[in-house]
């Protein structure tokens, strides 16, 4: 096997996954805290990149319509939350489910509407379009670095958020009693807004870093949040730590499934069987494993300590 | 009780003769687009059986859909251009047989692990399958990958003929009055009595020594089944088969049609059917962008509407 090949697959397994997190994060906290299953979570994802889009050749820079962008995507993960959300909590999860789901086709709709059917691509500021030697012989795209830094640092960010602020004890709080924290005077709606709002301001953030790669897309939402629900039932629903491990370990498997395993099928078959059955299970690959870790441990891999 | 009966006997006699009428009168449209409601309206009512009388939420349901129209497809497809010599012919017979064995297969296997799980686990598990089954297909160039396996020819059975479009409509009508009436047996007898326990609190039915996994696992596999029965007629109904009948939005309109028409219902699945046939007709003629008010109106019937189409209208549904 290549080493520099196999260098630059890690690296995009490590971007698909910190994306994946960016997305499952926001989806593990509304579900954990909230009791709320939120489909409509990955068209907030594809508003983002959509914007941002919009944005960069209003203004002419990508960095300045992301940083502008991130408020907008979160005020409209409060207006969700206000509108949609709020009057479904008291429901079961089939309504949370049925109503998101219309959600989504107006979000997508409306999307169609302003932004047309094509994709749009953004283009990059010269400083992030370069390439950056890594290493003697690994060079890789110097946007791929931004991205995992970036996602990184919002990463960082949500935890230090969640773990160390007096705003995060309140929603770890609200996540075990909700009740309880309602009793000592905390105004638990306003907190519920906060943490949609963060959770789509970091799903936007994906959508936004991935848009210069692939282009904003109208389909793009419903491709990654499936896969976001992967990585919160693998990891555990409700876990941060687990969204966070999971989403790497599902990027990684992705990632080098697509671009390894008919090299390795070849080892123990025939060519022309490994070229064929490679695609196939390399794309069914997450789900597998998924399949296999709810059998053994349904519970998932890292399930949040029960309070 | 008389009345409702009588109501209940008008439904099902429009469903069957109207288009029939139309056709005659030379609108051969409205005799697809009723081939199509009653394809769908089967699915609805098998995943009725799980979603409305066994509560389990599922979100993958279009996957069966999917697993037995190319259970017709792909026979097809080799009779038509050699390979695959087991399996390639276009008897009818065989055609459904292998949807039914497949489906079943896949909702024992899949069953098997989703059912461990509840709740919001469940809906995500099922969808997830779902979406395991699509990107499969989507990945097997042989049979068109992305882009659908086209099948010019039909399944053949002695006796009738499925290229004559009214044949093939009054097979799936008769098909879906078999189904209505095969899950109304199943709600009204013992196994349907422990399923509709069993949704009502579980954890009393294991006390009371029923096993309730098997009788969960076998509701979900007949579910499957007539899921994959009905993907056998869109098969032959569409002869164009791609990943995009797997998709998860078709999932989440069988749920749409389950929910709208009431669950837990005979009739529930089969109204809301036809409301969604004739809204998306409706809808989709006046703008292209008719996904925004038919999402709008799913978004108002969770939040107004409790116990959906039956519910408004008492006297269809069939509660005593």
């Amino acid at each position: 096997m290549d080493y520099t090949l196999f260098v630059i697959q890690l690296l995009n397994g490590l971007q698909l996954g910190i994306l994946l997190f960016l997305v499952a994060s926001g989806l593990t906290l509304v579900f954990g805290i909230l009791d709320f299953v939120n489909l409509a979570h990955g068209s907030v994802y594809m508003l983002g990149a959509f914007i941002c889009a919009s944005l960069t050749f209003a203004l002419g820079n990508f960095v300045y319509a992301l940083l502008i962008s991130l408020p907008i995507v979160a005020v409209i993960g409060y207006g969700f939350e206000r509108l949609i959300a709020r009057p479904l909590y008291e429901r079961d999860h089939l309504d949370h489910v049925l109503g998101t789901f219309g959600a989504i086709l107006v979000m997508d709709t409306l999307a169609h509407m302003i932004w047309g059917p094509a994709g749009i691509a953004i283009p990059l500021p010269a400083a992030l379009d370069g390439q950056t030697q890594l290493a003697p012989d690994i060079v890789v795209p110097t946007f791929r670095l931004a991205i995992i830094s970036a996602g990184l640092i919002a990463a960082a960010g949500l935890y230090w958020l969640v773990n160390h602020t007096r705003t995060g004890m309140l929603i770890r709080a609200g996540a075990s009693n909700r009740t309880m924290v309602t009793a000592l005077g905390i105004d638990i709606q306003a907190l519920f807004s906060f943490v949609f709002a963060i959770g789509a301001a970091l799903a936007g953030l994906a959508g936004m870093l991935i848009a210069p790669i692939t282009e904003a897309s109208l389909g793009m939402g419903n491709n990654i949040i499936i896969t976001a629900f992967v990585v919160i039932i693998v990891g555990g629903i409700g876990s941060m730590k687990g969204a966070f491990l999971a989403a790497l370990l599902i990027g990684m498997i992705d990632t080098l499934g697509r671009a390894f395993l008919d090299d390795i099928f070849k080892i123990f078959m025939s060519s022309s069987v490994a070229e064929n059955s490679a695609p196939a299970i390399s794309s069914m690959s997450i789900y597998l494993i998924m399949a296999l870790i709810l059998f053994f441990r349904p519970q998932g891999l890292f399930p949040p300590k029960l309070r | 009780m008389q009345k409702k009966v009588f109501v209940q006997g008008l439904i099902l006699a429009a469903v069957l003769i109207v288009p029939l009428l139309l056709n005659y009168m030379g609108h051969p449209f409205y005799l697809d687009l009723a081939t199509r409601l009653c394809i769908l309206a089967i699915a609805a009512v098998g995943l009725n059986l799980i979603l409305g009388y066994g509560g389990m939420i599922s979100f993958g349901h279009a996957a069966y859909l999917g697993l037995g129209a190319y259970a017709v497809g792909i026979p097809a497809h080799h009779w038509l251009y050699g390979g695959m010599d087991a399996i390639a012919t276009t008897n009818g017979f065989v055609q459904f047989g292998l949807a039914l064995l497949v489906s079943s297969i896949f909702a024992l296997l899949t069953g098997l692990i989703c059912l461990k799980v509840k709740g919001v686990y469940f809906i995500m598990i099922t969808m997830a399958f779902a979406q395991m089954v699509y990107y499969l297909f989507i990945s097997i160039a042989e049979y068109g990958g992305d882009d659908g396996l086209v099948i010019d020819t039909r399944s053949e059975f002695p006796l009738v003929n499925f290229d004559d479009s009214t044949q093939l409509f009054t097979i799936c009508a008769v098909s879906l009055f078999f189904v209505m009436w095969l899950v109304w047996r199943i709600s009204k007898s013992q196994f349907g009595m422990v399923l509709a326990g069993i949704k009502g609190n579980e954890q009393r039915m294991i006390a009371m020594g029923y096993n309730t996994f098997a009788y969960k696992l076998a509701a979900y596999v007949i579910s499957g089944m007539i899921c994959g029965f009905s993907g056998a007629l869109l098969g032959n109904f569409t002869t164009f088969i791609s990943p995009e009948m797997i998709d998860w939005a078709r999932s989440g309109e069988l749920m749409f049609m389950v929910i709208l028409g009431g669950v837990a219902t005979t009739f529930g699945p089969l109204l809301g059917a036809i409301t969604f046939i004739i809204l998306e007709e409706v809808l989709s003629t006046i703008t292209i962008y008719w996904h925004l008010p038919f999402g709008l109106l799913l978004i108002g019937v969770v939040m107004f509407v409790k116990g959906g189409l039956s519910a408004l209208i008492p006297k269809a549904g069939d509660k005593e």
